[in-house]
Parts: structure tokens; C-alpha cells; sequence
């Protein structure tokens, strides 16, 4: 994905945190969302590997192998921060600790449904975290492109790939639109900029119901 | 007291076939020496329970690589090609947990608790031909507690006694997994005496712990 489409919906996924929010992001594209938080905002980034008040990458030179983010990668510790074990870590997830999360997604449906974790017969990376975030984050929230690399839509009437959870996605953000999941379907709320509503409908196979004002992002 | 071994004397322990749970994620916190020695010994047909496969030169990828591993109960596996090919090509059985309900799993054996109710895995795979229990007005499901033979794990420091620190996010797995061997075998970066840690910064009893090895990456 482009680096501006992704700025882009990394801005959007941060208009979605709130001051005082415990926050966890997936790796790649969610993580878009921390370069675009609001002056006045503080959120408390949690990594599932056992910590909450994960910071920014290290200066080179810094790094430091005992303190590490969900991806393997170098982070750094905020002033406020904790470590904790992978149960205690996951105690905090699945027992509603957490405000947001957000996740990408291989497919999304009408209902709420994602897939994310594996398509049978090519790539079976497991499941990870992936399964307790999404069945007890407070608010789940997919962002990702909204067409797959043959311009298949990715938001479909009843998702084809194993599930990562039945009906708790609640916020669909992608480079084209923003999505809301109610238990009626789904609601078109935004459209980006330079495209028409009937260009986002036409890419979106699940039903998609437009109400009179739809904005801009 | 805890017995101070080699790393080569922990592997001797481990025989082939045995249930190993190895604390780390994706190798942060990994009991690397250990890990070296079973390779070493060619410690074969292991089942290993770990939260992730990690990397084909580091952690319990190098188990894989080496063809050591012949089932695992795992949450992840997509940083290491080598468990992938090896399980499509039948050589590895895989039993693919969540994250959070394989912790939970083995710190039910560790606590004598025969499983747990979780909701992770409603309404999907993972839910198939297992028992949903209604409890409190909800559906969970029933996941059985996973038994080890042997934790290898990784610590900071110890005390003579077993009582253990760690170091930022490679705490991870490891006081979970410590809980729940038969056998505790634990690597750590420094061993003190009795009485130098103070009893509010042990994040992991010694009670738990059985073997010390000093780790070679010091």
C-alpha cells in the first residue's frame, strides 16, 4: 500500500482513541495509528508479550534485546509503563481490560465476522493473539485495504476463511471508507477523499446501507 | 535448594519423546543454551508446548530446523518457514492454540486445575469437538490443562533457592511455564545467594524451580 494511503488511514484509526484508552494495536498497518495521535490525548499502548506503556523504536545504539514489542522488534518503555507475564498479559485482554484494538484482517463480514489468521492450504501463520484480542477488547477495530491485490473486495456478505471470532468487529477502516458494524449490517459512515459512494459501493460485496450525509476523511 | 547443572547435563536429562514447555517469545527470553545443548544431543521426538515457533536460527526454531520436535501445542508459527514446511509435509504434528488460552492451559496444570473456561474461539475451528459449558448466563468452552514433563526456561536471576527475576518484556511465558513442569530446569544470567533478592521483586517462586544452568550468552 501506498505510504499516503496508509498515513492516511493511520490518522483515521487515532481519531477513534480517546484520552485515558488502553490500546492495542497489530502489527503493520495498525500501527500507522501512533504517528497520528492528537496533541492532548495520551493512550497507554499495551504489547500482548507482557507490557503495558510500549514506547517508540530506540535510538540505534539503544536497543535493547530484553524489551521487545508482539513483532519481535526493538521498543522502548513510557514513564508509567509495566511488565507482566503472558497470562496476566492476556488476563488483560480477553478479560475486557482493553478499550481498542485494532487488527487487519484477510476478510470481513456483514456480521461482524473476521478472518485473519490463516487461508487453508497456503498460509497458516496460527492464530497468536489474535483470537483472545478480538473476543475481549472492548471495541474491535479492522483496518485494512479495502480491495485484496485483485481487486476483490475484502468486506463480503459472509467471510470464506476460517474465523478469528464470530461478530465483534465494530469499525471498518480502510483506504477507502469508513464501515460501521451494527447487529443490522453495516453502515457506509465516510468515503476518502476523491471517491464517489458509488464507487465504494461497487467495491464492497457485503450490503451496505448509505445514509443521506456521508463524510469526507 | 535448587542443584546447579550445565547446560549439556539439562539436555542429558531430557529424554526423547518427552513434553517440553520452553518459555519465550519469538526467542526474546528464550532458554538459548539449553535449547543449543538439546541440539547437540540430537534430543529427538520432543513435544513442545511454546507460544511461538520463533526463528530458524533462534529459540526453539533451531528444535525445529534440526527436526527435533515431532508434535507442539503452539499459538504462532509464521516467523518460521521451516515448521510450516515441515507440517505440510506431515513430519510435524501441530496443534494450534490462542495465545492467551495456551497460557491459561498450562498454568491450569501447573495449579492442579484440570482446564479452563474461555470464550476465546467461539464460533470458530477451534471450538470443534470440544465441550461448550454454559456458566453464568455465557458459552465458554472447555480447554483440558496441558501436562509437560519438563519447563525450560529463562530467568534473570536466581537465588540459591530458585527465586527468580526477569528482565523487561522476556519475562513472557516463562514464570507460566516454570509453574507447570514436572521438572523446572531454569536459565539465568546470574545466580546470588540466598537473601540478595528481595522477596518483592521474585516474580517466580523457587518453589517451582528444581535445576539452575547458567546461561552462555553472559
Amino acid at each position: 500500500m501506498a505510504n499516503d494511503k496508509r498515513a492516511m488511514i493511520g490518522a483515521r484509526i487515532a481519531k477513534e482513541l480517546k484520552d485515558g484508552d488502553y490500546v492495542n494495536l497489530g502489527i503493520g498497518l495498525p500501527t500507522e495509528a501512533v504517528n497520528h495521535i492528537p496533541a492532548g490525548v495520551h493512550v497507554v499502548f499495551q504489547s500482548e508479550n507482557g507490557m503495558l506503556g510500549a514506547g517508540p523504536n530506540p535510538e540505534e545504539g539503544k536497543e535493547d534485546k530484553d524489551l521487545v514489542n508482539a513483532g519481535g522488534g526493538y521498543i522502548t518503555a513510557l514513564p508509567g509503563a509495566s511488565y507482566f507475564d503472558s497470562a496476566t498479559s492476556f488476563a488483560i485482554i480477553r478479560g475486557g481490560h482493553i478499550d481498542i484494538t485494532v487488527l487487519g484482517a484477510l476478510q470481513v463480514d456483514q456480521e461482524g465476522n473476521l478472518a485473519n489468521w490463516m487461508i487453508p492450504g497456503k498460509m497458516v501463520p496460527g492464530m497468536g493473539g489474535a483470537m483472545d484480542l478480538v473476543t475481549g477488547a472492548k471495541k474491535v477495530i479492522v483496518a485494512m485495504e479495502h480491495v485484496d491485490k485483485n481487486g476483490n473486495s475484502k468486506i463480503l456478505k459472509k467471510c470464506s476463511l476460517p474465523l478469528t471470532a464470530k461478530a465483534k468487529v465494530s469499525l471498518i477502516i480502510t483506504d477507502m471508507a469508513v464501515i460501521e458494524v451494527k447487529k443490522e449490517g453495516l453502515t457506509l459512515l465516510e468515503i476518502a477523499e476523491g471517491l464517489s459512494v458509488e464507487e465504494v459501493v461497487k467495491a464492497t460485496e457485503a450490503e451496505l446501507t448509505v445514509p443521506c450525509v456521508v463524510n469526507r476523511f | 535448594m535448587v542443584k546447579q547443572i550445565s547446560a549439556t547435563e539439562a539436555a542429558a536429562m531430557i529424554k526423547p519423546g518427552s513434553r517440553v514447555a520452553i518459555g519465550g517469545f519469538l526467542a526474546a527470553g528464550a532458554p538459548e543454551s539449553i535449547i543449543d545443548a538439546l541440539v547437540e544431543r540430537k534430543v529427538d521426538k520432543l513435544h513442545m508446548i511454546v507460544i511461538a515457533s520463533d526463528w530458524e536460527n533462534r529459540g526453539v526454531g533451531k528444535l525445529v530446523v534440526n527436526h527435533l520436535v515431532k508434535s507442539a501445542q503452539v499459538s504462532h508459527l509464521g516467523t518460521n518457514k521451516a515448521i510450516q514446511a515441515q507440517m505440510n509435509a506431515g513430519e510435524i504434528d501441530i496443534e494450534l492454540v490462542p495465545q492467551g488460552t495456551l497460557m491459561e492451559r498450562v498454568r491450569a496444570f501447573g495449579a492442579g486445575l484440570g482446564g479452563v473456561l474461555t470464550p476465546t474461539g467461539l464460533g470458530t475451528v477451534v471450538e470443534e469437538g470440544k465441550q461448550i459449558i454454559h456458566c453464568n448466563g455465557k458459552d465458554y468452552i472447555l480447554e483440558p490443562a496441558i501436562e509437560s514433563d519438563f519447563a525450560i526456561v529463562r530467568a534473570h536471576k536466581a537465588d540459591k533457592l530458585g527465586n527468580l527475576t526477569f528482565s523487561k518484556t522476556s519475562r513472557n511465558s516463562n514464570p507460566i511455564m516454570a509453574m507447570a513442569g514436572k521438572i523446572t530446569i531454569v536459565e539465568v544470567d546470574e545466580i546470588v545467594e540466598i537473601g540478595e533478592i528481595d522477596p518483592e521483586a521474585v516474580t517466580c517462586p523457587g518453589v517451582f524451580v528444581d535445576y539452575l544452568v547458567l546461561s552462555k550468552e553472559v
